[in-house]
């Protein structure tokens, strides 16, 4: 099977504290999976799970503590050194866009700087053609926002042009960190769409990281759900989010409010009181929050069991 | 359903930003003759892309105008112990009095608002201290734990400093901050957004235990049409400045009259189908230069003639059915 990119048992570590009280928080702690050329694979879970550690180790942001990365069959230690985004491929998108674009700078600027950086066009003429064919592919045309600043965009437009700056360079992966979360329901669907279609009509990888598993769902084959750094149900977006199996996996699919006002959430929840403590805890991170908590769970790492090819890091499926 | 007595009602209300830039007049005219009538004990969701007014309309709501928002015209009633009180009437310091005991606004991203410096203890303290007066420090801190703990969450936060909870615990503490003094009437601007769907039911939890521990009002925006079916009994989607529709959150989510309603529940994706959705076309108007006739009509498919010209006035469909467009009664509706 031809992989796009792999990750294989990647680690980071972060250590904090003074001198006197150091901690050491395990922020991705052997994570493995890997994305097909044309495929959309989902990274879902709540804030400080690992999500955009992965994604920025991968973007070549920060270093691994251990593990491999290997893209387009080429792994990471070799090219090491050298940007990830020139030399690999490798463009990403951001929560904010309005955090991504200078608010005082107009933002066709950044498009023709990307083109002088990857030497992509010689004349002028030559980068607006290239600026306007990405644009169309995002449902915007240059006239539209030439010599405009990122205040005069809306929150989904400006969205969609920091989704087009990305492609310009033609990458074979795209990263998008948490892309829609900022943007309102109704043009979610507009962006979400768009990313559809762009795996329909080119063979562009994406790495969607999202905690919005509808959308999820809706776009993506493939999806792997963490919960504080390690990666605890992964498989079909079928299989994972229609009949979940991890105790986690269950909560947040129960946790999806229902635009029908007869599905109404009844049960209390218990949420986590400080993460830092979910981070240390020895045994399953999961354990404090389950309602099948078993002795084990506490002093046991639970092992990756395969359940109808679907990976489950659980002692319930144990044997 | 037995109505229950009002709580807060405004009057042709407009709410109109004044805007200098070098020399030339802007009005943003982000509220634009909305009537409300929000009852008693009820979650009252407003929802609406983001740029429709919403927020405008809480601060309005919460008697928070200052400029370069102005009140151009229209009435916000609040109805304290059974009397109407028209809020714009009062003098600021009669005005900072009733909102104490009488309102709690939590605005959007409220809960970057807690002081990073000194623990929640202190907050709790200053907080109770400035409206509760005479009372010893052990005696308020007392209320303070009672109050956290009784709306379920760990006493021990108090002992932290805010950086050292996550976002959703900070969110969680500042609603429950504004709860503290047992107001009549809560208003929340989008207190769930970019929280994750876990953290997001911890605080719809957190809302829906004050309301019915208080049995007070609660005014909710969110664009998140799923949290809105979750928590609120009446709706009103707002487009460009106004109330489109209104009713009851069974009533829009499964008989929605106007366009922009169906697009926003018809865009969410839904689990077990994949087909696809489509978003509400084109983009929100601007609120400096709105289309003329309904503000919708460049969006809408189905607009008609009279849509360019004239705007639709919100009638009322049924008892407690309010929609605001001339597909649906008028001479040109299919009512007629």
């Amino acid at each position: 099977m031809e992989k796009l990119l792999e990750v294989k048992a990647l680690t980071k570590v972060f250590t904090m504290g003074s001198i006197l009280s150091r901690v050491k928080l395990t922020a991705t702690d052997t994570v493995s999976f890997f994305i097909k050329p044309g495929e959309i694979f989902t990274l879902a879970g709540e804030s400080g799970c690992g999500k955009t550690t992965t994604a920025k180790i991968i973007l070549g942001f920060e270093e691994p503590t251990s593990g491999a990365i290997i893209h387009n069959g080429k792994d990471r230690a070799e090219t090491k050194g050298k940007k990830v985004w020139q030399e690999e491929g490798i463009q990403a998108i951001f929560q904010d866009p309005f955090g991504t674009f200078n608010p005082l700078r107009v933002v066709d600027r950044y498009f023709f700087e990307t083109l002088q950086n990857f030497k992509m066009a010689t004349t002028k003429r030559e980068a607006i053609a290239l600026i306007d064919e990405t644009l169309q592919l995002v449902g915007l045309t240059y006239d539209e926002f030439a010599g405009k600043y990122p205040s005069e965009f809306s929150g989904g437009q400006l969205q969609r042009i920091s989704i087009a700056r990305a492609l310009l360079t033609k990458p074979n992966l795209l990263i998008a960190d948490e892309p829609v979360s900022m943007v309102d329901a109704s043009l979610r669907m507009s962006i979400v769409n768009l990313f559809k279609r762009l795996k329909e009509e080119t063979d562009l990888g994406v790495l969607y990281i999202t905690h919005d598993l509808a959308t999820a769902y809706y776009v993506s084959e493939r999806i792997a759900i963490m919960f504080r750094g390690n990666i605890v149900e992964m498989g079909s977006v079928e299989q994972v989010l229609m009949s979940p199996r991890h105790p986690y996996t269950q909560l947040l699919r129960e946790s999806i409010p229902e635009a029908d006002p007869k599905k109404r959430w009844s049960s209390a929840i218990t949420l986590s009181e400080l993460e830092s403590e979910e981070y240390m805890r020895v045994g399953c991170k999961f354990a404090g929050r389950c309602p099948h908590v078993m002795e084990k769970c506490k002093s046991e790492m639970p092992e990756d069991v395969l359940v109808d090819d679907t990976l489950v890091k659980c002692h319930l499926y144990k044997g | 359903m037995t109505m229950n007595k009002t709580i807060l009602r405004t009057e042709g209300l407009k709410a109109f930003y004044m805007l200098d830039v070098f020399g030339t007049r802007k009005i943003v005219k982000a509220v634009n003759e909305v009537n409300l009538d929000i009852r008693e004990n009820e979650v009252y969701g407003i929802a609406g892309e983001s740029g429709c007014g919403k927020t405008t309309l809480l601060k309005a709501l919460a008697a928070a105008i200052e400029p370069p928002l102005r009140l151009v015209d229209g009435y916000i009633f609040y109805y304290v112990d059974g009397e109407a009180v028209d809020v714009a009437t009062l003098s600021p310091e009669a005005k900072r009095k009733l909102r104490l005991d009488y309102i709690a606004y939590v605005p959007q991203g409220s809960m970057s608002a807690l002081n990073p410096v000194i623990k929640l203890k202190e907050t709790y303290l200053d907080f109770i201290e400035s409206h509760v007066s005479g009372r010893s420090k052990e005696e308020t801190l007392a209320i303070a734990e009672k109050h956290i703990s009784e709306l379920g969450l760990p006493p021990k936060i108090l002992d932290a400093y805010p950086h050292q909870l996550s976002g959703g615990m900070r969110q969680r503490v500042t609603i429950a901050l504004a709860a503290l003094l047992k107001p009549s009437i809560i208003i929340a601007d989008e207190p769930t957004t970019a929280l994750d769907v876990v953290v997001q039911r911890g605080v719809v939890q957190l809302l829906m235990d004050i309301q019915k521990k208080l049995k007070n009002t609660i005014i909710m925006v969110t664009h998140d049409m799923g949290v809105q079916a979750n928590i609120a009994d009446r709706v009103g989607i707002m487009y460009a400045g106004k109330i489109v529709e209104e009713s009851t959150t069974e009533k829009i989510y499964g008989d929605p009259q106007h366009p922009y309603t169906q697009f926003l529940i018809n865009s969410l994706p839904q689990f077990g189908d994949k087909s696809t959705r489509q978003s509400v076309p084109g983009s929100p108007p601007s609120l400096i230069d709105l289309p003329g006739g309904c503000a919708f009509h460049p969006r809408c498919p189905h607009a008609m003639q009279i849509c360019l010209e004239k705007t639709p006035d919100l009638i009322s469909l049924d008892t407690d059915h309010k929609v605001a467009c001339w597909l649906v009664g008028g001479e040109h509706g299919k009512a007629s």
